[in-house]
């Protein structure tokens, strides 16, 4: 409710600072990669809310999305080919890979298309990025710990799925998270693929060699199965830190019920993409934009749990709509 | 018409039907620089298509063309910039495996399907120790071969052109080629006309990594910079442009100008769906609609030929 107020009110700011907006006949068109999860379709659903409001209010003239079928890097690349061909002025895309589609998108920035890349990065320099600091990410669990338990502990470390950047991302900021606070030891780490049932696995099973632990530092989409875990082996429950998907919502709010459990949960929010968007439409409106921009976490704590959880589907993952002011701020954030 | 020239008749309408389609639908793609943005992602495929097409001429089937392809990619996009010597020698050794593929199968009787489904993991495997995160760059030459803008046809045509005609002179008018094509019509005859079947099949499979390599280079020459899975989806695109293309999977039935129609058609029906705006969920049945299609006209060509 307050997101549309927001936005009603944004696009009323468009409308009487500088009359109608000067992307009005701007379009503006969306290459995503993947669509097979619930991440990737929420994605795209607060995609089509958000875009298809700012057509509607004027504020560019349309904002198409397109998926490649395959998730291939050469498909991808042709796609975005083909937009070029279809005359869009911006593409925001979620890159199968960061390198692969250089030359694509290279072709697009030299006919003068801007192009925005969001949550998958590419790193051909005349493309914008949003990013996500999985580091601080990492890190801010780190610093949530510190002050939930003053005297430290030993903590246990669910990691993600190994060899891919993002877990080693949200470790390396963990560990230099510890290393800052020496009141706090990891015990022990496992790797949790990012599934509740593979960390309830690997949990259960380091379980008896661990001393006890007071916390654990996770990656998103493993706080469940470490709670069953822990709940399995009759252990006193430490503090999970949560990734915002519905199931660990759900049992951190029964807990908070029947005794008062605390803890947070941190994650990035699948409407990055909004987010993107409003990036796109700022930079076509003629507004000087860093190359570099970071997506804010999506942060939920004890008092914000009933509100998110409220608004999360089943199975699904918290989220939340950007607006064109949350691209400024973050576009200010950056310079 | 002789029946070859029929087989490639449906091929043929295919591209132009896809083209004038696209055309209607994106007049702006009927441009120099719309039609080489159209089909520049064509001329790997359709060089893959055609080391394919050289492996299914010797009733064999390459599952790791698209591994393969990735391999050279990220060979091109490190070595064969920073260090070209040693990156030519990795090239060429695998040329060389590539021949000796076609030995082992042939020599211990082996199915090429299991052998080279083995070796696209060795490949994928190579391919991620030589650029363990997606990166490298494209050596200059290249790049520039590749975004070169000859007067009035764009590049994407004359590759198209240029590797349709070197493959048909190649398989259809060079005597190697009449041995690989006979090898996958009636080995026996082959090797009663008094010619090595073994040194025929390796030659085959080594002229397919020649062009397999070209593919990869083409690649990372359009891409800038490679990836260990770039090429991934290769493998059956490959197969599907040999088919489409007027070939068969047994009998050494191939047609290289074909193939490269196919691998065209293959691209465009990708842009023709997108332009469409038909749904993520439906493209790849789309895409299968379209494969079906033209496979049930050539069936029906097949059929008037035969009745004649």
């Amino acid at each position: 409710m307050t997101r549309t107020i927001l936005m009603a009110s944004a696009a009323l700011a468009c409308l009487a600072g500088t009359g109608v907006a000067d992307t009005s006949d701007k379009r503006i068109a969306l290459s995503n990669n993947y669509a097979g999860n619930s991440w990737r379709q929420a994605m795209l659903e607060s995609w089509a809310k958000v875009t298809g409001q700012a057509v509607t209010d004027g504020v560019v003239a349309a904002a198409d999305a397109f998926t490649t079928a395959e998730n291939q890097a050469t498909e991808q690349a042709a796609q975005i080919q083909n937009m070029i061909l279809q005359g869009y002025d911006a593409i925001v895309v979620n890159a199968a890979s960061p390198t692969a589609l250089n030359g694509a998108i290279k072709e697009a920035c030299d006919v003068g298309i801007v192009v925005v890349s969001f949550d998958g990065i590419v790193d051909e320099p005349c493309a914008w990025r949003v990013a996500v600091d999985f580091e601080a990410m990492g890190k801010s669990q780190l610093d949530y710990l510190k002050t939930a338990l003053p005297d430290g502990g030993n903590l246990l470390e669910i990691r993600g799925l190994a060899g891919v950047f993002v877990d080693d991302a949200i470790s390396a900021g963990i560990h230099a998270g510890v290393a800052e606070n020496p009141q706090f030891k990891i015990a022990g780490s496992v790797h949790g693929d990012w599934a509740q049932d593979v960390a309830q696995k690997a949990v259960a099973g380091i379980l008896p060699s661990l001393p006890e632990i007071a916390g654990v530092v996770t990656q998103g989409g493993d706080g469940y199965g470490a709670a069953q875990a822990f709940a399995a082996a009759g252990r006193p429950m430490p503090i999970i830190i949560m990734g915002n998907r519905q199931d660990e919502l759900k049992w951190w709010k029964e807990q908070k019920d029947a005794n008062g459990y605390t803890t947070m949960s941190v994650s990035i929010a699948p409407g990055v993409s909004t987010l993107a968007f409003w990036v796109a439409q700022q930079i076509l409106d003629g507004k000087d934009v860093p190359k570099d921009l970071t997506v804010p976490f999506l942060r939920i704590d004890q008092d914000t749990l009933e509100a998110n959880l409220e608004t999360t589907p089943e199975g699904g993952v918290a989220n939340v709509e950007y607006s064109q002011e949350d691209a400024i701020q973050v576009i200010e954030a950056a310079r | 018409m002789t029946p070859d020239r029929l087989r490639l008749l449906v091929p043929v309408m295919a591209l132009a039907a896809l083209l004038a389609g696209v055309f209607y639908m994106q007049p702006r793609a009927a441009s120099y620089n719309g039609l080489n943005l159209l089909l520049n992602l064509a001329v790997p495929i359709a060089l893959a298509t055609i080391a394919q097409m050289l492996i299914m001429a010797v009733n064999d089937l390459d599952l790791s063309m698209g591994a393969f392809v990735s391999f050279v990619a990220c060979v091109t996009a490190t070595y064969l910039k920073d260090a070209p010597a040693l990156g030519l020698l990795i090239l060429a050794a695998s040329v060389v495996i590539y021949a000796g593929l076609g030995v082992i199968i042939h020599l211990r009787n082996l199915p090429a399907i299991v052998v080279t489904l083995g070796m696209s993991f060795v490949w994928t495997g190579l391919a991620v120790l030589i650029l363990p995160a997606p990166g490298g760059s494209s050596p200059d030459w290249l790049r520039g071969l590749m975004t070169v803008k000859p007067p009035l046809v764009p590049m994407a045509i004359v590759a198209s052109v240029l590797i349709a005609l070197v493959a048909h002179l190649l398989v259809m008018r060079s005597t190697l080629g009449v041995r690989i094509r006979a090898l996958g019509g009636n080995a026996r005859t082959v090797a009663r006309s008094g010619t090595s079947v073994i040194a025929t099949r390796a030659a085959a499979y080594a002229l397919a990594a020649v062009f397999a390599i070209l593919a990869g280079m083409a690649l990372v020459g359009l891409t800038t910079s490679a990836d260990a899975n770039i090429a991934l989806r290769y493998t059956l695109l490959s197969i599907a442009g040999v088919i489409l293309g007027g070939g068969e999977f047994i009998g050494g039935r191939v047609s290289p100008i074909g193939a490269v129609i196919g691998a065209l058609t293959l691209t465009l029906a990708g842009s023709f769906l997108s332009f469409l705006r038909i749904s993520p969920d439906w493209q790849i049945g789309a895409q299968g609609a379209i494969l079906i299609l033209v496979l049930a006209l050539r069936l029906l060509f097949n059929r008037l030929e035969a009745r004649r």
